[in-house]
């Protein structure tokens, strides 16, 4: 019961903060849209390629891909704000009024839910206003969102582990370089199937494929590769949570 | 200026970040599009069967995005540590401050650009103007260098605040995607996309670089990015002179 008080009102005070805050809400939501702008808009053409046959079209192809990576940074901006509490000293007197501390981190972990739901929103409003094809029945898309919030779970796990060790904003790049790179080192413009040389085996490998692969399934109504996906994405989360778990006892010891 | 110069440079290289930061990036994203997009040279009419090649011109812009970051946020720093004023006390010409700041930053383009150039020919591109087309390539990053530190400069002066420089970035970023950077324009499917990209004038420097590196001499691409490029030069600088001497009042 303790845990759950502390969870909600961290959870509370970090959603509050960002919904009053434009400079912490609109670049979590406008960086999905621009960069789903960027690349369905800009590389539309790519549907044309000899093999490429996502079925929904290259719209849908780049949501998916624009809606998990609005999931994992929506989590590491959370990290952020978990560092800037850390350097206010807010994060010290939270350490000695929380009753229970583990609490600390699910409140974390439950703001940075509430704030990727909110640029799902968003983002998904602007993907069917633009045309984007639906092919998955409702339950494929409960499957897809739910996906993405595994994502976006591991994402703030890591990123409350990296800030408590670091407790600094200084951490910021460690927070996010390693996010950048896994997401990238997905099929991000072309299918699996289509990727030559070096990035195809780094991509092969990548835990990530599975999810936006899966993801993508989802969206067109042809689910693929859906045990695996889940199961990875429990996997981070679980790894995850005993790393920010972690972090936080670090933090403790720092006092 | 020679003083303030040196001190440009070794301030940039006594940060690591300020250094790595525009070598790595652009690289890692090279490497990132070049191969994820390598099927788009399956397009019919896409100018070369090598994306690195093609890709190779938007670290030259990206590391110049830096480069604007970089200036704007050490004169920033300066404003806002009081050098600036100290030196206004002084008999230095502020011009001699901007020249100084902005070699720095010419030379960090430079380094960057015969980065970019060494990696691409690693990975097996061969740049179709030959020795003078690498030349002219350099020339081009420096111009391009100072036109971008000259606005970052011009962004330092005007505010004061290494935050508010900092805060231009998504914009240029913005500019940088919304262009021919991942895909020739006569590529682009989205007529608003397309049309966008052609009133981009950053499509323009990219496509000069491109064209150096993959057509060989193509006067149009060039006089285009030569003049963009030399047009943001000269109104960059003539706006951060007037900002500096705003700044510098006696």
């Amino acid at each position: 019961m303790r845990t759950l008080q502390v969870a909600l009102g961290v959870a509370w005070r970090t959603l509050h903060n960002v919904v009053t805050n434009p400079s912490l809400l609109l670049p979590s939501l406008i960086f999905p849209l621009f960069f789903f702008t960027a690349f369905a808009g800009g590389l539309s053409s790519v549907r044309h390629v000899p093999g490429f046959d996502y079925p929904s079209g290259y719209t849908a192809f780049q949501f998916v891909f624009v809606l998990l990576q609005s999931a994992a940074f929506g989590g590491v901006f959370t990290g952020f704000g978990i560092a800037r509490d850390f350097e206010s000293g807010f994060s010290r007197r939270l350490l000695l009024a929380a009753p229970n501390r583990t609490g600390i981190v699910y409140g974390y972990a439950i703001a940075a839910i509430g704030r990727w739901l909110i640029t799902a929103s968003v983002l998904t409003v602007v993907a069917l206003l633009v045309g984007m094809q639906v092919g998955g029945s409702g339950v494929d898309l409960v499957g897809l969102y739910t996906l993405a919030l595994l994502l976006n779970l591991a994402a703030v796990l890591w990123s409350a582990g990296v800030a408590m060790r670091f407790r600094t904003m200084q951490a910021g790049p460690v927070m996010q370089f390693p996010v950048f790179v896994v997401l990238f080192f997905a099929p991000v413009y072309v299918p699996l199937t289509l990727l030559e040389g070096w990035i195809h085996g780094v991509a092969t490998y990548n835990p990530l494929t599975r999810i936006v692969e899966a993801g993508r399934g989802f969206l067109s109504g042809n689910p693929t590769e859906v045990g695996l996906a889940y199961a990875t994405g429990v996997a981070l989360v679980v790894l995850f949570s005993l790393w920010a778990l972690r972090g936080l006892r670090s933090a403790e010891r720092a006092g | 200026m020679y003083l303030l110069g040196r001190r440009s440079v070794v301030r940039t290289i006594r940060q690591p970040a300020n250094v790595v930061a525009p070598l790595l990036f652009p690289m890692l994203l090279l490497a990132v599009n070049s191969g994820g997009l390598k099927a788009e040279t399956q397009l019919p009419g896409f100018p070369t069967d090598s994306f690195v090649a093609f890709a190779l011109a938007v670290p030259f812009i990206q590391g110049a995005l830096f480069a604007t970051m970089n200036t704007g946020t050490d004169l920033a720093r300066d404003i806002q540590t009081g050098f600036l004023s100290r030196l206004s006390l002084t008999p230095m010409r502020g011009i001699a401050l901007l020249c100084g700041q902005l070699g720095g930053v010419i030379l960090l383009s430079l380094v960057q650009a015969a980065v970019y150039l060494g990696v691409g020919m690693i990975t097996g591109v061969r740049i179709a103007s030959g020795p003078a087309g690498v030349l002219t390539l350099f020339v081009f990053a420096a111009l391009v260098g100072l036109a971008f530190g000259a606005l970052g400069a011009f962004a330092a002066l005007r505010t004061g605040s290494g935050e508010a420089v900092q805060g231009l970035f998504p914009v240029f970023f913005v500019f940088l995607f919304i262009s021919s950077m991942n895909i020739p324009r006569n590529l682009i499917e989205a007529t608003w996309f397309r049309d966008a990209a052609t009133a981009n004038p950053v499509s323009y420097l990219l496509e000069a670089v491109r064209s150096l590196i993959i057509t060989g001499w193509d006067g149009e691409a060039l006089a285009l990015g030569f003049g963009i490029a030399t047009v943001v030069a000269v109104v960059a600088l003539a706006a951060s002179s007037w900002a500096l001497r705003v700044r510098m009042a006696r």
